[in-house]
């Protein structure tokens, strides 16, 4: 199953990752449209934290054993059988942020309406996850996890 | 009467039943499992009911299973029948429909019920609890054929607190009836109590702190609520009451067999009760905090080791997330603390609504509160579980952006350089 790794010596704290991200989960996919007329532009589910010299752009992990899933009182989060993918079934969610309170990584967040969780979906339906295929310097990297 | 035979048996369908399902399909594919529930609805997430009230959810949507779940993972599924008695001996439990199941390996998880306060009244038509798909449907109909402009709410929790949502978005009238000197004391401090009162006061609720009901008045030849008696003598008009001032574990079906209890089940770290291969999970355990992800993990873990795996249950710490008056709010830990022991750290924000406060002991967080701003509150459950020192951040935990990279390197290392692990 394949994972994005994080190499944080190499990350700049371009932000490019943030951008690409909110746009291929716009509902236009449209980077001016996304950033200039959409009402309401999604909020990015990469969290890029910089302090000094260290700077690394944070996603989530998919855990093996993910808090997120035991805590969702409504089955809308679950595991894609193919992938191992966590995903959010966007129908089923009401935003009572449980997920938000157990992610120890912190990269659960409310959506940009406020109304239900938002996360890295690993952008299913890709070959590869925007925020790794646009990263200028491999500090993202989309490979085959240890097991 | 008829007989079935059973590798494992699960008591209880909501968290803990369907867990303990993935839990022992997860090492063993074939076994048979049948659930027994006295509810005769198909799985639903009790959490969600409030949802239901208000109209948010449909009933269609209260599943947290889909329905292929049961055929999927082959379980024999009996609904709208209770387990009337368990033999522990024989391992045999009798349903109230007089049907006999062996088991080899079973799983109590029937929860709690919720306690009723002895008060002159409690039987009339219009009082309500608030647990279960039934009471909603009950109260729904109710509301239907009667008018209900006002109603009272016993109890300010967050149970409690989720009912009185709901009927504010139907347009009642609420009145919010509370022992202690505010709402929702147990899980927040007087300052994020605050926010949330004057939130719910701006709504046209009224909350009555340090008062109970001492009598529920009736009216059409005493048969309907009208109104109660406060302990102030105050009377307060109703057409509708709910009670929700707490659940105790459900535990009629162990009383008199072998098996530990006190106020609720005892289980080990395993989930296993005293007696071999009969294991408990969720509400109807002692000393367990009643909240959804310790109830779902309890049923996994007890679900994996009857399969004849070994996890272990590894406690679970208070934790909240709910939204009221579409404020979000978080608690984890300990919250409300004066000790001098404990080190606080605070930031309010008072017209937007933001309060957060962390509380520290020694080197490491045991408590938070966020009110307005949820966003990482994930960050601090994790520094709490794994006991992360904090003492090189303490300046900067309340920060905006206080994030990961923050953290010892040795435990962000640990988070952001791997894939998928889990801590």
């Amino acid at each position: 199953m394949k994972r994005i790794r994080i190499d944080e010596k190499y990350c700049m704290g371009c932000r490019l990752c943030e951008v690409h991200c909110i746009v291929q989960h716009s509902k236009t996919k449209n980077i001016l449209k996304t950033y200039m007329g959409e009402c309401s532009k999604p909020a990015p589910r990469i969290f890029v934290e910089e302090k000094g010299y260290v700077t690394f752009a944070l996603q989530c992990r998919h855990c093996e054993d993910a808090p997120c899933l035991d805590a969702c009182m409504t089955g809308a989060m679950y595991r894609d059988k193919e992938t191992g993918a966590v995903l959010c079934s966007e129908d089923k969610c009401v935003g009572c942020w449980m997920c938000i309170m157990v992610c120890p990584f912190g990269v659960i967040s409310r959506s940009s309406d406020k109304k239900i969780a938002s996360k890295c979906d690993l952008c299913m339906g890709e070959d590869m996850p925007v925020c790794v295929k646009n990263c200028p310097n491999e500090a993202l990297k989309y490979e085959d996890s240890k097991d | 009467m008829k007989t079935l035979k059973t590798e494992y048996l699960i008591i209880g369908n909501s968290a803990s039943g369907a867990a303990c399902i993935e839990g022992i399909r997860k090492i063993d594919k074939t076994g048979s499992i049948t659930v027994i529930s006295d509810e005769n609805t198909f799985n639903y997430s009790r959490p969600l009911i409030s949802y239901f009230l208000a109209g948010k959810v449909k009933k269609e949507e209260m599943p947290f299973r889909d329905k292929k779940f049961y055929s999927k993972n082959n379980v024999k599924l009996i609904l709208g029948n209770m387990a009337k008695k368990l033999d522990t001996k024989k391992r045999i439990v009798c349903l109230s429909h007089g049907e006999k199941n062996i088991f080899n390996k079973l799983l109590i998880a029937i929860g709690g019920s919720p306690i009723i306060p002895e008060i002159k009244g409690s039987w009339l038509d219009g009082v309500f609890a608030f647990t279960t798909f039934g009471d909603v449907v009950a109260i729904k109909d109710y509301i239907k054929n009667h008018t209900v402009k006002r109603a009272i709410v016993i109890g300010g929790g967050l149970i409690g607190l989720k009912a009185v949502e709901a009927l504010i978005e139907l347009g009642i009238k609420v009145s919010i009836v509370e022992l202690a000197d505010r709402i929702l004391s147990t899980t927040f401090d007087t300052k994020a109590s605050e926010i949330i009162q004057d939130a719910l006061r701006k709504t046209g609720c009224n909350i009555f702190s340090n008062n109970t009901v001492v009598e529920i008045l009736g009216k059409d030849n005493n048969k309907k609520v009208k109104s109660v008696t406060l302990k102030t003598r105050k009377q307060v008009p109703a057409d509708l009451v709910i009670t929700a001032i707490g659940v105790s574990p459900n535990i009629q079906l162990v009383k008199n067999t072998s098996i530990s209890i006190n106020k609720g089940i005892l289980v080990d770290e395993t989930m296993q009760t005293n007696v071999k291969d009969i294991y408990a999970a969720g509400d109807v355990c002692e000393k367990n905090i009643p909240i959804w992800p310790n109830a779902f993990k309890q049923g996994r873990i007890a679900g994996e080791n009857m399969a004849g795996g070994n996890a272990v249950y590894t406690g679970g710490i208070a934790m909240n997330s709910v939204e009221l008056c579409g404020i979000p709010t978080i608690s984890i830990g300990k919250t409300s603390l004066e000790q001098d022991k404990y080190k606080i750290l605070e930031m309010h924000k008072k017209e937007e609504l933001i309060y957060k406060k962390i509380v520290l002991e020694n080197n490491h967080i045991v408590g938070c509160i966020f009110v307005g701003n949820i966003e990482r509150a994930g960050i601090y459950t994790g520094l709490i579980i794994n006991r992360v020192d904090i003492s090189n951040v303490k300046d900067t935990l309340l920060e905006e952006d206080f994030g990961i990279l923050a953290l010892p390197e040795k435990y962000r290392k640990h988070l952001v350089g791997d894939v998928g692990l889990e801590v």
